[in-house]
């Protein structure tokens, strides 16, 4: 225990206890001092058997980049010289409000004449079971980090539960020390509260490139261990081994004291604009305060809360407002800055800049002419710029144009006109980074005839690849030709500049594998994409990389995420798969006992050779399903961009002209091609003879059989415009018109559109192009066969069967429910 | 659950970019949505056109798209955005230690 001895002369002046010898308590002293160093006569005392330092800096020391003696603030001789009585180690157990004194756990008394309470934050622990066993810590003080310098010392697995800045700092000294670090993380994103979707999958690829394992979406169901910490298992079941737990969840405001002494206490101890509480003669300062309905957990609002309390507490009240915060990780080689709000919303405008090559990510949103918040990862030199405009609310109204671009080009020139920003670049000046165009080059392409973005990405390659200086080509479009400019191709939604084609292709030729990496290095211009691009995204990604576990569920419409058809009225509508039209007793008295025991108010014969149940209740839906699915049906995918129905006719078993069994080859073409997704719905039929009764010839994909083998058809649609399929080619063997069905599909699943059918999908490229790739080129279908028949191997599970068995049951069913009447009552 | 707000459940039970409701005995859900950031919103669930589920679209930045014909509602206005018109109406909602709660009067109003 450190001992500053308590002056023993006698003092007239008023009596200052500090309880809480961190950075706010220490600095609100510093703060007095300055502005009257004589009226107080000063103690404070601080559970931490040690002087003042500067708790930021901890990660710095865990990193080794730091030592103890280098982040002390204040040390021993500046209480000595202050005359200030330090009581170290010994924490304050009880205020008496009523005698004015504090009584430390230790059993030592002191009066008071000012209270300052300033205990900080208590780190939140997770009520798991084995969160007591020896090895698990939180990151709070230097004790923490001496304990996990002792474990990495001992070397091993290492475990952080939390990837906000407090984990990931952790996560980052830990494994520079030589440990194995998991971090884990319960929402999808890290530091959701800091970093937007996009600026955290950066993050997170920057932390797996350095080794650490960084599991989001995770949730932690215990830490086992015998008589000390040995692992973490998780709510899936995995298990990871590890001698050292790290819970850095979140804190806690540290108000038991204050609560136990009546003061008045919200999430934190209640304070005025002067930081004093509901008692007169007691004031509070730092994390463990609320004011203004706001707690803070970051150090700049200590700063500002401590240069009021001093002018109060020496009668020239100034007055706290509040503080805006922005915040840095401090993760060396890792840039990150995030300040004010970037949750969007109305009247919000993002301003966003992505340059894949560099791994920047730019994000700045305005509202009425204002910055409100600023994300910024790989680039943060204009944060401080960003977060200095917020601050101060300034008109950025003339900057507009060019505030992503940073203070610099800004305000460099000003040039407020990006076309005159453009104009005054000279020849020589590199337009396009990936490809190496200098502006002379676009400038001399457009006036060879190049009247378009997609014209100048064909011939000069300006904006081909990343395209993150299409802006600047538009521009020099619109400087050197004026009002002759072409539209380009249009592109998938207002969030990119890239048409569907150019997506995919770079999609696959990069190999991508989420949402926010397809955002990223395609440069989207907005945070989190649209109800337009997120889908089709979701689908290029499922379709080029089969068995990876890459479906976003938010991503995709909502028949496909409750498995069901939404109707007018809210309820669902459930068709369950028949083979081919074929059903039996079984089935059909399943069907008929859902319809009565679920009450659903209409069953349909659809066009499509099945039974639609109506009317069916969102939270009812798992129970339809585990009902149908014990007679052995499964989803009928009728909500789905996906396989719909293979219709079928009675066929050469029944009826006098069938020419072959069309009834047995759509059952079999049904078993092979159900489950898969597609660019857009997708149906199929088979004829037994030209007649034709399964309308085989307005469908996707159709064959029509003939004494001499099968007509395959493709191309056909119902609808609004009717459309007759185009014959594609015809074959021998049932086999064949299964192979060619298969390979076809797959050429329609990888080439096509989202949302694009059959019918536009072939008009656009030409039926021949069609046959050459499916017809004339044997190896090429094989080829198409075998990555349709792969994909399908992943894709033919039942999601009635998962739901039903419970899988995200609750998102059937409401989070509360209320009746007002009782409610009122 | 106490005072002028109604606690319904955890945070982390709304999906990300995702939506749960809260049934009101005669009145219409109340849809409740989580953004990609996790700020959290309500909404009356129903659409100001033709009375979609809000709460069943794809969320995404500070909006919704109605599932049934894709317009698109502000979630902290409730006002459709773009060239529609038409509002649904908000329900004040704030996050204390992890809990939902939701306005207790604008939800008994929902039910009247
Ligand atoms: C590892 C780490 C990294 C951080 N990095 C950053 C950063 O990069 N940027 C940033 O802005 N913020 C950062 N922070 C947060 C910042 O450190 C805090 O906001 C700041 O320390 C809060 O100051 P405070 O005085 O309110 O609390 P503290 O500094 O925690 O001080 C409170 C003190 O009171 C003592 N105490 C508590 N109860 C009693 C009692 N009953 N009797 C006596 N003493 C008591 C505690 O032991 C503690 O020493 C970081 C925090 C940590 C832990
Ligand atoms: C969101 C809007 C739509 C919904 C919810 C819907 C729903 C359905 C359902 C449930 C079926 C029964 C399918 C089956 O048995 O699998 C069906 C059949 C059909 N739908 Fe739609 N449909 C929609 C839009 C359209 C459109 C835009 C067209 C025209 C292009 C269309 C054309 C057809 C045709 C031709 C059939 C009969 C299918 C067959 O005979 O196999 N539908 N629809
Ligand atoms: S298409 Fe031909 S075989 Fe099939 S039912 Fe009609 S007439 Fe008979
Ligand atoms: S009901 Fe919502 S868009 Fe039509």
């Amino acid at each position: 225990m450190e001992h500053t001895p308590l002056k023993a002369k006698a003092d007239t002046r008023e009596h200052l206890v500090v309880i809480g010898n961190g950075m706010a308590g220490c600095r609100a002293v510093e703060e007095l001092l300055a502005r009257d160093a004589d009226r107080y006569r000063v103690t404070i005392f601080g559970a931490e058997p040690r002087v003042n330092y500067n708790r930021i800096m901890l990660s710095p020391v865990l990193a080794g980049e730091k030592s103890f003696d280098d982040i002390v603030i204040n040390d021993a001789d500046w209480y000595a010289a202050n005359g200030i009585a330090l009581v170290a180690g010994d924490p304050v157990a009880v205020i008496d409000r009523a005698a004015k004194t504090v009584t430390t756990r230790g059993g030592t008394t002191e009066c008071y004449d000012r209270l300052l309470i300033a205990t900080g934050s208590d780190p939140f622990i997770i009520p798991v079971p084995g969160k007591d066993l020896p090895g698990v810590i939180a990151f709070r003080d230097m004790d923490d980090v001496d304990t996990m310098l002792a474990a990495a010392d001992a070397g091993g697995d290492a475990v952080v539960i939390g990837g906000g800045l407090l984990g990931l700092e952790a996560a980052h000294g830990l494994s520079l020390r030589g440990m194995k670090v998991t971090v884990i993380h319960l929402m999808p994103t890290l530091m959701e509260r800091q970093l937007d979707e996009a600026a955290g999958w950066l993050l997170k690829n920057a932390l797996e490139a350095r080794g650490q394992t960084i599991l989001t979406g995770a949730d932690t169901a215990e830490i086992v261990g015998d008589g000390k910490v040995e692992g973490v298992k998780l709510k899936d079941g995995t298990l990871i081994p590890a001698s050292l737990v790290v819970m850095a969840v979140g804190i806690r405001p540290s108000v038991a004291l204050a609560r136990d002494a009546g003061l008045a206490v919200g999430r934190g101890i209640q304070v005025d604009d002067h930081m004093v509480t509901s008692d007169p003669a007691v004031l509070a300062v730092g994390e463990c305060v609320e004011h203004d309905g706001q707690v803070y957990g970051l150090v700049a609002p200590l700063w500002d809360m401590c240069r009021s309390l001093a002018d109060g507490l020496v009668e020239k009240p100034s007055g706290y407002r509040g503080s805006v915060t922005s915040t840095k990780l401090k993760v060396s080689g890792i840039d990150v800055f995030s300040a004010g709000d970037f949750s969007g919303g109305d009247g919000c405008e993002d301003i966003v800049l992505r340059d894949a090559s560099r791994g920047v990510y730019k994000r700045v949103i305005v509202k009425d002419d204002r910055i409100v918040g600023a994300v910024l990862y790989g680039d943060t030199a204009d944060g401080s710029w960003y977060f200095d405009l917020l601050k101060k609310q300034e008109d950025v109204s003339d900057l507009r144009d060019l505030l992503i671009f940073g203070q610099s080009f800004a305000s460099g020139g000003g040039a407020a006109d990006p076309k005159a920003a453009v104009a005054a670049l000279s020849d020589d000046a590199e337009i396009c980074g990936c490809n190496g165009v200098t502006k002379g080059q676009v400038v001399a392409c457009i006036a060879k005839g190049a009247r378009s973005l997609d014209a100048v990405r064909g011939t000069c390659k300006a904006s081909a690849s990343c395209g993150s200086c299409t802006g600047l080509v538009e521009n020099l479009l619109a400087l050197t030709l004026g009002d002759e400019v072409q539209a380009g191709p249009k592109t998938m939604c207002k969030c990119t500049s890239f048409g569907h084609d150019d997506v995919r292709r770079e999609v696959v030729a990069q190999d991508m594998r989420s949402i926010p990496e397809v955002m990223q290095k395609l440069h989207w211009t907005t945070p989190d994409g649209c109800s337009s691009c997120r889908p089709a995204l979701n689908y290029y990604l499922l379709c080029a990389l089969p068995g990876d576990d890459v479906d976003d569920q938010q991503s995709r419409f909502v028949n496909e995420r409750l498995h069901a058809n939404i109707q007018k009225d809210g309820t669902y509508s459930v068709v369950p798969r028949m083979w081919g039209g074929l059903t039996n007793p079984t089935e059909l008295r399943a069907i008929a006992d859902v319809v009565e025991k679920y009450d659903a108010p209409m069953v349909k014969v659809t066009g499509g050779q099945r039974l639609d149940i109506f009317g069916i209740k969102k939270e009812d839906l798992p129970a339809v399903w585990a009902d149908l699915n014990a007679a052995g049906m499964v989803s009928g995918h009728a909500y789905g961009k996906a396989l719909r129905t293979v219709k079928t006719c009675v066929g050469s078993e029944w009826c006098r002209f069938g020419t072959q069994d069309s009834t047995g080859l759509g059952v079999k073409i049904e078993r092979m091609s159900w489950g898969s997704w597609m660019p857009h719905k997708f149906k199929i039929a088979v004829s037994g003879c030209p007649r034709n009764c399964a309308e085989a010839t307005i469908k996707d994909f159709g064959i029509v059989c003939v004494d001499s083998g099968y007509e395959l058809h493709v191309g056909g649609n119902g609808g609004i415009h009717v459309r007759v399929t185009d014959l594609l080619c015809k074959v021998a063997t049932e086999q064949e018109a299964m192979d060619y069905c298969a390979a076809f599909i797959q050429l329609y699943r990888e080439e096509a559109r989202y949302l694009e059918r059959t019918a536009p999908w072939i008009e656009r490229v030409g039926v021949e192009q069609i046959k050459a790739r499916i017809v004339d080129d044997a190896a090429g279908r094989e080829a198409l066969r075998a990555r349709f028949l792969y994909a399908q191997s992943f894709s033919q599970d039942d999601p009635w069967a998962q739901r039903a068995e419970g899988a995200e049951r609750e998102h059937h069913a409401p989070m509360a429910r209320f009746t007002p009447q009782e409610e009122m009552a | 659950m106490t005072g002028d707000w109604l606690d319904i459940g955890w945070v982390d039970e709304i999906p990300v970019r995702g939506s749960r409701t809260v049934q009101v005995a005669g009145g219409d859900d109340i849809a409740v949505f989580r953004t990609a950031e996790g700020k959290v919103f309500a909404l009356l669930d129903r659409c100001p056109h033709k009375h979609g589920r809000l709460s069943q679209g794809i969320v995404y930045g500070g909006a919704v798209a109605c599932p049934l014909h894709n317009w698109r509602i502000s979630l902290s206005t409730g006002e459709a955005l773009g060239d529609d018109k038409g509002c649904t109406p908000t329900v004040p909602v704030k996050i204390d230690a992890g809990r939902v709660l939701i306005c207790r009067a604008s939800t008994l109003k929902a039910a009247a």
